[in-house]
């Protein structure tokens, strides 16, 4: 029983780290929001696995938040959103799948090499767990910075959350405080960046962060 | 004065908390503009006396989530003062911008409301003994600045505020990593739960904790809260935030967000410094300062906008406390808190007379504005002032604290002081240039007529403090500053 929790852990835990991967392709919008989808309910069953190897009854609260708020409510308001701003026909440039895709197995390897040794005097479930969570944030690091559409950038973001989350319950008793206040700052980040948006459109017509790039001084 | 405390329904410290939370709940309901600014003054005014109480007694820190020791309570009284003196700046700069049609009046419950929650934050961040409440407040302070920072609507307050909030969260992300790992590694020594985040408790045990985890840890915390420091390469969202949004913000953002940040970070590296085995962080800190130094010194040759210049020089300063802190030692620790404390003063000072400038002028292109000290006599002189200090002359107390840390570099590590000085000399050269531009000459036009006298009080008392401090640091302070100097070893 032991060995197959650890393994199912790291089972969940390394199926975020392959949904990161399918997002770093995606080069239409809607269906970057589907594969969020999938990242957010990995996610929740990844959270609701460890409440119940560590007998934490809180995190299915975790991972309960991350199946209705991340992998529901947040897509299909992106969704709509998407389809109001009429930019769901747009393809993004995602600046070459292959050089993208050797970067993040790049990065899953620097977070591996980092962490492993590092937190070897960690209980093994969390070792293994806090490097296949540094890689989902590493990887939405690597998608913000490839993206340039400004929804694109929020997916990247979220998904580097994800990876947030995935770390603080892989950390065994880590009190709920933080985790409420990571699902918590989900929202209140999304509701800013939806008012940011609203304005970007009334403004710009346009959603495209390129086109705000051209107000920076150097450029002048 | 401790019975009159002793009678309060609250302690002081939770006063910090209480006063700028609930002034912000009424300030969202206050609509008419000249009553908001006077109980945003209020508020700012009562939380600064409640911090200077905790100079006299403080809380126990088993009872409470908040603690206070003699780190904390510098920045605390700091960043109250520089608060309360924003909030006054505030009144007359904000109701010019109503005048002038540039902000809609429908804004400025927001506007207050935001900023009694940016103080609430910051107390919060600063006082909060708890690693995990202090990165809520953190990012607290961070969403809101971003609503702050596009307050103007226009083009460019939009893109200043997106790539600030963009940056700001992936490096509070980044942090937040680093506070996971820090609990990891504090879990196998302190036990699971709630203790095991506890400030007084982790720095305890401290020595104990896996030296492999806290040094990637420290690694994750540097990258996250020095992007909010802003310290080079990290700092691209420091200048369009300091330039595009309302002037009082960009002196409350120089004056005591990059503070509150800088004040997360020298936590950590005081962790890091009781554990024996990890790696030490001083040179980490020494790297960063001097890059942020020396690209800040370069890059104020090339602005030609007033507040982006000030902001670039804020830059520059961050980079020098890094330093000075990441050096360590009794006498750099000392030099590193004078120079937060003054930098702290006299940057929001700068902002203060730039943001008048900028509205008697009507422009922020430093090439438009010339000859002040002919038309607006006493604005010019004391932006003049204002700019000599924060270029490190003398009699100023930039002066007595750049003087310590390069005296103390050169003794000890002379191959530093090489980079230092020379940093030092071209951002001296960067403000003096561009001051003789604006300060003298034949004065440009002004958009707004002499006849109105805006609040000059703020920012005479901020210069006069800072003069103080160059020619007398009353012995109690230093005793307190060189105490707080050997807690930071």
């Amino acid at each position: 029983m032991e060995r197959f929790s650890l393994d199912a852990a790291h089972l969940l835990a390394g199926g975020m780290v392959l949904v990161s991967f399918m997002m770093l392709y995606q080069n239409r919008i809607l269906g970057l929001l589907n594969v969020f989808a999938a990242h957010a309910v990995v996610l929740s069953l990844s959270v609701a696995w460890q409440a119940y190897v560590q007998s934490a009854p809180h995190l299915f609260v975790t991972a309960a938040i991350a199946l209705i708020l991340k992998a529901i409510i947040i897509p299909v308001a992106l969704h709509h959103m998407v389809l109001r701003l009429g930019v769901h026909r747009d393809i993004e440039t995602v600046g070459g799948i292959g050089p993208t895709m050797l970067m993040g197995i790049g990065l899953v390897a620097l977070s591996m090499v980092v962490m492993l040794p590092a937190a070897a005097e960690a209980d093994p479930i969390a070792r293994e767990d806090l490097a296949l969570a540094l890689s989902v944030i590493l990887l939405g690091l690597l998608m913000m910075v490839t993206r340039q559409n400004a929804i694109s950038q929020i997916v990247g973001f979220m998904s580097l959350e994800n990876g947030l989350v995935l770390a603080a319950t892989g950390a065994r008793g880590m009190p709920l405080v933080v985790e409420i206040s990571v699902a918590f700052s989900v929202l209140v980040a999304f509701i800013v960046i939806g008012v940011f948006l609203f304005r970007i459109r009334e403004r710009f017509d346009t959603i495209d962060t390129q086109a705000l790039d051209d107000f920076r001084e150097g450029r002048e | 004065m401790s019975s009159f405390l002793n009678m309060l329904p609250f302690a002081p410290i939770d006063a910090l908390l209480v006063v700028p939370g609930v002034a912000a709940l009424l300030l969202t309901l206050i609509p008419q503009y000249r009553l908001g600014a006077r109980v945003n003054m209020l508020a700012s005014g009562i939380t600064f006396l409640f911090a200077l109480t905790l100079l006299i007694e403080r809380p126990d820190p088993t009872v409470s989530f908040l603690f206070v020791d003699d780190l904390n309570v510098v920045f605390v009284v700091l960043g109250t003062f520089v608060g309360f003196t924003t909030s006054i700046f505030s009144a007359s700069y904000i109701g010019h911008e109503i005048e002038i049609g540039r902000l809609k009046p429908g804004y400025i419950r927001f506007y207050h409301g935001m900023y009694q929650a940016l103080s609430f934050s910051m107390n919060l961040g600063l006082t909060a003994n708890n690693v995990g409440l202090m990165w809520v407040a953190v990012e607290l302070a961070t969403l809101t600045t971003v609503l702050m920072v596009g307050l103007y609507r226009t083009q460019a307050a939009l893109e200043a505020a997106w790539k600030y909030f963009i940056l700001g969260s992936v490096g509070i992300a980044l942090a937040l990593f680093g506070t996971i790992l820090i609990y990891m590694a504090a879990r196998p020594v302190i036990g699971e739960g709630h203790d095991a985040m506890v400030w007084t408790s982790l720095i305890a045990n401290a020595p104990k904790f896996s030296p492999e985890l806290l040094n990637v840890a420290f690694v994750f915390l540097m990258l996250g809260y020095g992007t909010k420091v802003g310290l080079a390469p990290l700092h691209a969202w420091l200048p369009d935030a300091h330039a595009e949004g309302p002037t009082p913000i960009s002196a409350v953002l120089s004056g005591l967000l990059l503070n509150v940040a800088l004040y997360a970070l020298l936590r950590f590296k005081m962790l890091l410094a009781a554990n024996p085995l990890a790696v030490a962080p001083g040179p980490l800190l020494v790297t960063l300062g001097l890059v942020s130094l020396i690209f800040a010194a370069f890059m104020l040759y090339l602005r030609r906008d007033i507040k982006r210049l000030f902001a670039y020089s804020s830059i520059e300063h961050m980079g020098l406390i890094a330093f000075a802190f990441g050096m360590g030692g009794p006498l750099a620790n000392f030099a590193g808190l004078l120079h937060m404390t003054m930098h702290s003063l006299t940057k929001s000072a700068i902002f203060f007379a730039v943001g008048q400038v900028a509205q008697v002028k009507g422009t922020q292109k430093i090439a438009d504005i010339r000859g002040l000290t002919e038309s607006h006599p006493t604005l010019g002189w004391s932006l003049i002032v204002g700019v000599a200090a924060i270029a490190g002359l003398p009699p100023m107390g930039i002066f007595t604290s750049e003087f310590l840390l390069v005296s103390s570099t050169f003794a000890r590590q002379p191959l530093l002081a090489i980079p230092l000085v020379i940093g030092l000399l071209l951002a001296f050269g960067a403000l003096i240039w561009r001051l003789t531009g604006i300060a003298f000459g034949k004065p440009s036009p002004s958009v707004v007529d002499a006849g109105r006298h805006p609040s000059m009080l703020p920012l005479i008392i901020h210069l006069v403090l800072v003069l103080i401090a160059g020619l007398y640091l009353p012995g109690p302070l230093v005793a307190w500053f060189q105490n707080v100097a050997r807690m930071l070893g």
